[in-house]
């Protein structure tokens, strides 16, 4: 009988009533690349959690080569050498590359000069075997992203995992740096390491794994071996149904100009130039996709347009008038609404219930308050309407808007800013972390404001997403716009070149 | 050489078993649980009178001779009510300028300095325009204390607002300055030429007092503190305003996304704050010690801390917390005639805020059986 | 003698106060938590030292009872903030509120009561030639000494070693740190529990050097300076100790001014550390407002392990 290193049988776990896990088996072999596929929100960084200790099991055993183990905490799976780099890194940006690394080591209690050079040395050493590469010496803060991510790998590396388990790796990478990943991967394997890699992205899936478990809705639904299987079958185990790849056909859009911005130069928080010279436009009943890796100065075009920002140089134009200052009820007033990146941070109060939360942008207007008092009758009338044609369950309307689910959070929030028939959307990852059918249901909105003649500048990470819904995409790298496509052109390959920065087939040959 | 150590580690089997060295239940956190229930502050004064008590006993005293004096003092009399209700008028003045603060997280303890300079704008018209008739005084002096204690409200704001400095250090900070201010017209330019060279400014005439309620030392500082609670009760239950210090309080990036200026908000709150804890320092000179000198407030400032936390920054909650504590201190001094420092009443407080905020957030954790 | 060489000797002499103060601060704000009951855990120690001090005419008694009361207020604020997870604030608030009432309660009895000694102090004669440094150095009392050991050990143990790496850890990113095996509450209650034990020692050198008798309030808002110090020292033991030997100096410039006959009233002279301290922090605020203050990231902000994200 073959003994694996990791097997989980009959994982149940439940946040309250929601259940992420549901009777989940899983195993992986020594020496291979295990893909965990599924959609946002299946349940997959739950049940590796649950194998890396951060979460505890409410029902089920974890075997690691073939014994039985307890995990109660990241410090259990560490000692069974099961090691997790985690989506949001866990790392103390304050501290050194070496410093995070060595963190939670207790053998020696004095630090002098000797001892770090020493560890330097040989946490470079380590990093050279897999082929990664990043200052040791340097805090966190200076690092960039795929620089962190490698020292979170070497991190696991370091305190001897042999099962190392990557939580969505590659989301945060640009092409290039996939392939690194991809090839430190198989460094790995051939040590004899399981590598347990979590996504949602085919391709990147049938590209470099081995075996291939498919989970949907906190449930297991197979596991496959790479090469015996195909996308389409992936797929449609993922989905749960025939996904339809193509595009819909559609009009071309020739409303008149709406949104016209030039030249735009911002600084963001540390005195970084976090938009150089950036410039786009939007039409009448169209919606344009801005594509990039995270960080590229997606959150400042939109804390721009939406007032919350101001600008160095450039020239706002909306709705046929130059924009003067950054003011953010100037924005509300001239008919901008915004759907911001984090939901329950900056869109809506937990703690206040759906009243006070509809009201967040129009409790100014004549409509909902007179000579400074809130019409509070009319206002719940108006608040039981919206609640019931945006179809948002919560069981009053009392009820803090933090016991919602995340379906419902953002149809509360999607109602607030639909409501008022806004000119422009600026809507930023708007699906992100819903399930699919709350996600069809922000793209149908998204639609309908495009039939009723508003603009949407929609920001995602999700290329197919942008690939489904937009007009034109422009690919944000560095502050500037570096490129354009339109619905019936756009070229995944391409979009994902440019997203790394590189302009055309000749540039990436250099 | 991590790798060794890795399979070396792996190989050694079940790691270690912890349960005996578990507790049999554990407090787990219920994040659903928002809403303190009704009864948590009652427990904690319960629970701040039994430490005490604990104390109390260790001083050789009987803990229910002691409560049963602190209680007849403060409410067994006619005398010892409008005593207690005298000493609710700063509290609750005081206690509804921190809970408009605390709505949206300014953290404003600096209620003492801002009433300390109220009184002492007041005292100056006095100083200053003596022969003022009735109402013109008390009118000017009404201005003067309002004006002063929003003023040294807005100390504490600007640095917050401008400079990002936190207002706790600073609130208290100024209120060192006040106090040491008042030392100086005490002792120095505004001290009774009559006064035997004590302390103090001299005495008001009645066109500088509030007037009183009958026969007793109720003063209508009482009426200002009720319209005050009134007017605080519909501004924030009813007005936009009142929904945005609402907004700010539960979410502040929320807030600066809906186009509220959070800035703007900080300094009107401290405005406010400060000026209702200077109106309670120009009753206090006014009504109650008709002249400016040392100790003009027992503490008023910090007691209504605890006052607004206590009646959870609710303003009708307030006029009830107001009256207990003010029951509290004059139960203090009453207790001295025993031999008893009346700085009790001081540790009671203390001792109710420790227990409050334990009790605002034990009852968010439930137990559960096994490890 | 001259001008200066006085002013530091009463600059150090008020300042040691301040610096067991800040460094007790730092400790606890490094851990990520907040320290806002200085003012009366400094009056829960300089209390307590006068009562055991009186009872017992043992000065070292006297201190073990008073760093020991105040460790068993430190674990009260530990378990409110980290085990509770109840507002920092206001648990510190409370702190400052109790202890000054309780202090107040404690030594009603002693209340203006002379203390029976004085801290004994190290004569270094061989130290007497050297100008300045001589008198400056020649003879401190033995919790001066302390607190200079304890800067260094401080230092060293924040920058040096396994126990401080795990401290930044802890106060930076508490979820990294557990992540990683560290005992994350374990340590927290630990140097919130030790920053306690400083802050009433400081309390209790305050009673023993500055005012050599227990008064109600005694401290005056200096715990509230520390407290305002620790930013202004950045979170560094080092730099602790400039920055309240700075106070320190401020603290008896006014009384300095006055024998000295300064026409400026005493009162003034007393506000000059509050209205110092207001004006430094909206400094710092104003050179920092673009880049990190180097405040503890966690700061105040309670740590809870199985949250979903």
């Amino acid at each position: 009988m073959q003994e694996y290193s990791v097997e989980m049988r009959g994982i149940v776990k439940r946040f309250g009533s929601v259940t992420a896990s549901d009777q989940v088996d899983f195993s992986a072999n020594a020496g291979e690349i295990h893909a965990l596929l599924g959609e946002n929100g299946a349940g997959k960084s739950t049940v590796m959690s649950m194998l890396s200790g951060v979460y505890r099991a409410d029902e089920g055993e974890i075997l690691i080569h073939g014994k039985p183990a307890k995990i109660r905490s990241p410090k259990d799976a560490a000692m069974l050498g099961v090691g997790m780099v985690f989506q949001n890194f866990r790392l103390v940006q304050t501290l050194t590359a070496a410093e995070n690394i060595v963190l939670g080591e207790k053998s020696s209690f004095w630090r002098g000069r000797n001892w770090i050079k020493n560890k330097h040395k040989e946490i470079e050493e380590l990093a050279e075997r897999f082929g990664l590469k990043f200052p040791v010496d340097r805090p966190i803060w200076q690092l960039s992203v795929g620089e962190q991510q490698r020292v979170e790998i070497v991190k696991t590396l370091y305190r001897g995992a042999d099962i190392i388990i990557l939580d969505e790796p590659t989301s945060v990478l640009t092409p290039g740096e996939v392939e690194g990943l991809f090839s430190t991967l198989r460094r790995m394997k051939q040590e004899g390491k399981t590598v347990i890699m979590t996504t949602h992205k085919m391709k990147e899936v049938m590209a470099s794994s081995d075996r291939i478990s498919v989970m949907r809705k906190g449930k297991m639904i197979a596991t496959l071996v790479t090469k015996d299987t195909d996308e389409r079958e992936v797929a449609r185990l993922m989905v749960g149904r025939e996904v339809v790849i193509e595009r819909q056909e559609r009009e071309a859009t020739e409303g008149e100009e709406l949104l016209n911005v030039k030249n735009l130069s911002v600084y963001a928080d540390h005195g970084r130039k976090a938009l150089d010279g950036l410039s786009l436009s939007v039409r009448k009943g169209e919606i344009v996709g801005v594509a990039g890796v995270a960080g590229n100065g997606q959150k400042e075009l939109a804390e721009v347009l939406t007032g919350l920002r101001t600008w160095r140089e450039g020239e706002i134009i909306f709705d046929g008038s130059p924009v003067k200052t950054a003011s953010v009820r100037g924005a509300i007033d001239s008919g901008i609404s915004h759907v911001p990146e984090n939901r329950m941070k900056s869109g809506l109060a937990g703690r206040l219930g759906s009243v006070d939360n509809l009201l967040f942008k129009s409790y100014r207007s004549e409509e909902h308050s007179t000579f400074g008092f809130l019409k509070a009758a009319k206002n719940r009338i108006w608040s039981e309407e919206l609640v019931r044609k945006f179809d948002v369950k919560t069981p009053e309307l009392d009820t803090p808007v933090q016991q919602l689910s995340g379906g419902n959070q953002q149809k509360l929030l999607f109602a607030r800013e639909v409501t008022h028939r806004p000119k422009l959307m600026v809507a930023v990852h708007p699906t992100q972390g819903l399930d699919v059918g709350a996600t069809a249901g922000v793209h149908e909105l998204l639609m309908e404001l495009r039939a009723s003649e508003s603009g949407v500048l929609l920001i995602s990470e999700d290329l197919d997403e942008l690939l489904q819904l937009s007009d034109r995409i422009l690919v944000i790298y560095n502050g500037a716009i570096i490129g354009e496509e339109t619905h019936e052109t756009a070229d995944r390959e391409r979009i994902g070149l440019m997203m790394a920065g590189i302009r055309s087939r000749e540039e990436s040959m250099v | 050489m991590s790798q060794e150590k890795a399979s070396g580690r792996a190989l050694s089997g079940p790691v270690k078993q912890t349960s005996g060295g578990r507790l049999p239940w554990r407090l787990e956190y219920d994040s659903s649980r928002i809403r303190t229930p009704w009864w948590t502050p009652i427990v904690s004064v319960a629970l701040a009178l039994v430490l005490c008590a604990i104390f109390i006993y260790a001083n050789g005293m009987s803990p229910v001779t002691v409560y049963s004096k602190m209680f007849k003092g403060a409410f067994g009399t006619s005398y010892g009510i409008t005593e207690t209700l005298v000493k609710a008028i700063p509290l609750l003045l005081c206690g509804l300028g921190i809970a408009v603060a605390y709505r949206i997280s300014v953290w404003n303890i600096g209620a003492e300095g801002q009433l300390t300079v109220g009184a002492m704008a007041a005292t100056a018209v006095t100083v200053y325009f003596p022969n003022l008739p009735g109402f013109w005084s008390i009118l000017l002096m009404l201005i003067f204390g309002v004006a002063a204690g929003a003023f040294w409200g807005l100390l504490t704001a600007i640095p917050k607002t401008h400079f990002g400095v936190n207002e706790l250090i600073t609130s208290l900070m100024l209120n060192y300055v006040a106090l040491l201010a008042l030392d100086y017209v005490v002792f120095g330019p505004w001290k009774d030429p009559n006064g035997f060279n004590m302390p103090g400014s001299p005495v008001f005439t009645d066109a500088q007092s509030l007037p009183v309620l009958g026969a007793t030392r109720l003063h209508i500082g009482l009426i200002f503190a009720l319209v005050a609670v009134v007017i605080y009760y519909l501004m924030v239950r009813f007005t936009r305003w009142g929904y945005e210090l609402r907004l700010i309080g539960a979410n502040q990036t929320a807030a600066r996304y809906a186009g509220i200026h959070i800035k703007r908000h900080i300094i009107i709150v401290m405005l406010i704050s400060g000026g209702l804890a200077g109106l309670a320092g120009m009753a206090e000179v006014s009504g109650v010690s008709h002249k400016l000198m040392q100790g003009i407030s027992p503490g008023y400032g910090y007691t209504a801390i605890i006052v607004a936390w206590l009646a959870k920054l609710n303003p009708l909650g307030l006029v009830v917390t107001s009256v207990l504590f003010g029951g509290l201190i004059v139960g203090g001094f009453s207790v001295q005639t025993i031999g008893l420092p009346s700085s009790i009443s001081e540790m009671l407080q203390g001792a109710i805020l420790f227990f409050l905020i334990a009790g605002d957030m034990v009852t968010r954790f439930r137990i559960r059986r096994g490890a | 003698m001259d001008f200066v060489t006085p002013l530091l000797i009463a600059a150090i002499s008020a300042g040691t106060p301040l610096l067991l103060a800040t460094l007790g601060g730092i400790l606890n704000e490094r851990a990520g938590i907040l320290q806002l009951g200085a003012e009366g855990l400094m009056l829960m120690g300089a209390v307590t030292t006068c009562i055991v001090f009186i009872r017992t005419e043992n000065l070292g008694v006297a201190l073990l009872a008073s760093v020991g009361v105040t460790a068993l207020f430190g674990l009260i604020h530990a378990f409110l903030c980290i085990t509770l997870r109840a507002n920092q604030t206001m648990s510190g608030l409370a702190m400052t509120l109790f202890g000054s009432g309780f202090s107040a309660y404690l030594g009603k009895s002693i209340s203006g009561n002379p203390l029976p000694g004085v801290l004994p102090r190290l004569h270094l004669d061989f130290l007497k030639p050297v100008p300045v440094i001589g008198d400056i150095f020649g003879n401190l009392d033995v919790l001066t000494w302390l607190s200079f050991v304890l800067v260094i050990v401080l230092h060293l143990l924040i920058h040096r070693t396994s126990w401080g790496l795990h401290l930044r850890a802890v106060g930076d990113s508490p979820a990294t740190a557990d992540v990683m095996g560290v005992h994350v509450r374990l340590i927290r209650y630990g140097y919130v529990t030790i920053g306690a034990m400083l802050i009433g020692l400081a309390g209790a050198d305050m009673v023993l050097t500055v005012a050599p008798t227990w008064n109600e309030g005694l401290t005056a808002g200096r715990g509230w300076i520390a407290v305002g110090l620790v930013i202004f020292a950045r979170w560094n033991p080092v730099r602790a100790l400039l920055c309240a030997y700075f106070f320190g100096a401020l603290d008896s410039l006014g009384f300095r001014m006055q024998l000295l006959g300064s026409a400026i009233p005493p009162y003034f002279l007393k506000m000059i550390p509050y209205v110092v301290t207001i004006l430094v922090l909206m400094y710092l605020g104003y050179r920092n407002r673009n880049k990190p203050s180097g405040t503890p990231e966690s700061l105040g902000v309670p740590y809870v392990r199985e949250q979903r994200f």
